[in-house]
């Protein structure tokens, strides 16, 4: 059964753990900035939301890219770059209509979030399971993968986790 | 079912590939029109900058990709295509047949009809042969003249000057890019090159180029319009492509710039379909058909007309969102949909002059059309998703006037 990690911004009180968990898995170092997961905050409403890439089928990053760098790990389902390939040309960053890939100007590539290979840190590191990492049958289909097929009609796939 | 797709960019790729996926059992042939295994343009950057070798401007790594696919590539040039019999004629005379073939032959570059532009060390920078010439020429300290600051010419910028060239840039419209960005943005741009000593003529133009005299440092002269010639060591000429369509005249294939395709990126011809630079398609923002001429509406339009030629158009194309990122010497700009504006639109726009920070964001209503922007990279792609699932941002719109910056904000809250 795939895993998929989900997120209840309910839950959420911004303490950044994960974004902690996230840098130092990923970057080796306890850096937001480097994080792939971010915690978005409303001021206003005093309410957080952390955010990160839910390895949609569609796969938009990984149809835009001009140099075959992306490419889905076949057991956590999570679309992973492939460091030694990505050019750094960006064009993933401006095809992804969830903004979950990002440029990382210290490396010249790309950063998504990779699930840390089956165990993602962030979810670990969570103190207050705003972020799990659970059979994707339980999570039902969130918003944002709903979101996908109505941006597309063309998805040629059956979601990954579905 | 026996396919064929003529060209192997990024949209012939993709079709091939989506057909396979679809259709198990299909005959796909793959004509290729060049001698290298399929390579992205979009990578020319890259090598010419030695970041990756020619291996690495590959679209697909695996040798075996597409035999363990079962398609068959071939690497000739198709000269011309029979539609009344179905089948395709290859420049070393085979006929292939064809049930359903798919158009995908990209574009090429164009030069400006100016004396001298077919001297040897004058170049355009759109095949990986082009690319090759580039890089033995453009050594540490030749001097290169860049001709059109377009979007490839800005594209390249970056990696002419990791080469170690003196490089002028020659611009006819009076700013940078001029397609993608706006007389601020444009402007900023062009400080930013300056200050890392790019020198850049906008406003101007070469009207011819010739051998230099014996006793001339540089064997080619440019000249140029209202400014003394330059001396050189190569030209480069990126002032604009279009569509390859020459191989269909005498053909019954509807064309105008591109090939003619409706909102399945059929042709005129029923079994005949057409995607990427090629094809005249769909602009999603104001629903008018045109080349876009970028690599994310190659693939979009390679994998709905690859899921319209197995499934009998199934599958409507909505329209492609123009949208660019653009990356000169570590100032990142990005420009999507209408990012000019519409009439009756309004506006919101952030400048920090200082540090070269743009973000111009336009709404039709309270629904975002588009952007550009300088320096803001984070997230960036929300922006795709705002203006594709056209998200109405309610009370988002008039904060985001006031502050364009909180986009991710106003994305999440939709959500
Ligand atoms: C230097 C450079 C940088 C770029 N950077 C970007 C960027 O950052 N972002 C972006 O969005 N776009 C960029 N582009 C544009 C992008 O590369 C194109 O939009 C994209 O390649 C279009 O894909 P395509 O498959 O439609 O056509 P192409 O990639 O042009 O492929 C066409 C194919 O058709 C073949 N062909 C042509 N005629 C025939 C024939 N008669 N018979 C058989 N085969 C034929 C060709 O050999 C080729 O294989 C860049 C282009 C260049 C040159």
């Amino acid at each position: 059964m795939e895993k998929s990690l989900v997120i209840n911004p309910d839950n959420c009180t911004g303490c950044l753990q994960c974004e902690m968990a996230c840098s130092y898995e990923n970057e080796g170092v306890f850096n937001p900035s480097k994080s792939r997961i971010k915690v978005f905050t409303f001021h206003q409403e005093g309410r957080f939301v952390p955010y990160t890439c839910t390895q949609c089928a569609d796969a938009w990053c990984q149809q835009a890219c001009p140099v075959d760098a992306i490419s889905l790990n076949l057991v956590t389902g999570a679309k992973e770059v492939n460091e030694s390939s990505c050019v750094g040309c960006k064009v993933c960053t401006i095809s992804c209509p969830f903004g979950t890939i990002n440029y990382n100007q210290s490396s010249g590539k790309v950063i998504k979030c990779d699930l840390c290979g089956g165990d993602p840190k962030c979810a670990s590191a969570c103190p207050t399971q705003a972020i799990s990492y659970v059979d994707a049958d339980q999570t039902g289909l969130d918003k944002m993968r709903k979101w996908a097929t109505e941006t597309d009609h063309a998805s040629t796939n059956t979601p990954a986790n579905a | 079912m026996q396919y064929i797709i003529v060209g192997a960019g990024p949209s012939g790729v993709i079709a091939c590939e989506t057909i396979r996926k679809l259709n198990q059992s299909a005959q796909i042939t793959l004509i290729t029109g060049q001698s290298e295994p399929p390579y992205s343009r979009m990578a020319i950057p890259y090598f010419l900058e030695e970041k990756i070798t020619e291996s690495g401007t590959h679209l697909r790594h695996n040798s075996e990709h597409f035999s363990s696919l079962g398609i068959i590539v071939i690497n000739e040039k198709v000269n011309a295509i029979e539609t009344s019999k179905n089948f395709v004629r290859l420049a070393d005379g085979t006929e292939l047949g064809y049930e359903k073939l798919l158009l995908a032959t990209g574009a090429q570059a164009v030069s400006p009809p100016i004396d001298g532009i077919h001297l040897d060390n004058v170049h355009n920078c759109w095949t990986l042969e082009d690319a090759r010439n580039i890089a033995s020429k453009a050594v540490a300290g030749s001097s290169v003249v860049l001709m059109g600051a377009g979007f490839i010419g800005c594209i390249i910028l970056e990696s002419l000057l990791k080469r170690g060239v003196n490089l002028t840039i020659v611009e006819m419209g009076d700013r940078m890019v001029p397609r993608m960005m706006d007389d601020t943005a444009g402007g900023l741009l062009k400080s930013w090159c300056e200050s890392k000593g790019v020198r850049i003529l906008t406003s101007e133009q070469v009207t011819s180029i010739n051998d230099a005299d014996s006793s001339d440092q540089k064997p080619l002269k440019v000249n140029l319009k209202n400014s003394p010639a330059l001396p050189a060591d190569l030209v480069i000429c990126a002032t604009g492509v279009k569509s390859n369509i020459d191989f269909l005249k005498g053909s019954d294939i509807a064309f105008d710039q591109g090939i003619i395709v409706n909102e399945f990126l059929q042709t005129n011809i029923d079994n005949v379909y057409a995607s990427g630079d090629v094809a005249q398609g769909l602009d999603f923002s104001d629903q008018s058909w045109h080349v876009q001429a970028i690599q994310p509406t190659a693939v979009e339009h390679g994998r709905i007309a690859a899921i319209n030629m197995v499934q009998n158009n199934s599958c409507k194309h909505h329209g492609s969102i123009n949208m660019n990122i653009l990356d000169t010497m570590g100032l990142i700009s990005t420009s999507f949909g209408q990012w000019m504006g519409i009439e009756g639109g309004q506006e919101s726009i952030l400048l920090d002059k200082k540090n070269f920070r743009y973000l111009n964001l336009q709404f039709k209503e309270d629904c975002l059309v588009g952007i550009s922007s300088l320096g803001h990279t984070q997230n960036i792609g929300v922006v795709r998703g705002l203006i594709r699932g056209k998200v109405k941002l309610g009370a988002w719109k008039e904060r985001l006037m006031k502050d364009p910056s909180r986009l991710m904000e106003a994305y999440l809250a939709s959500l």
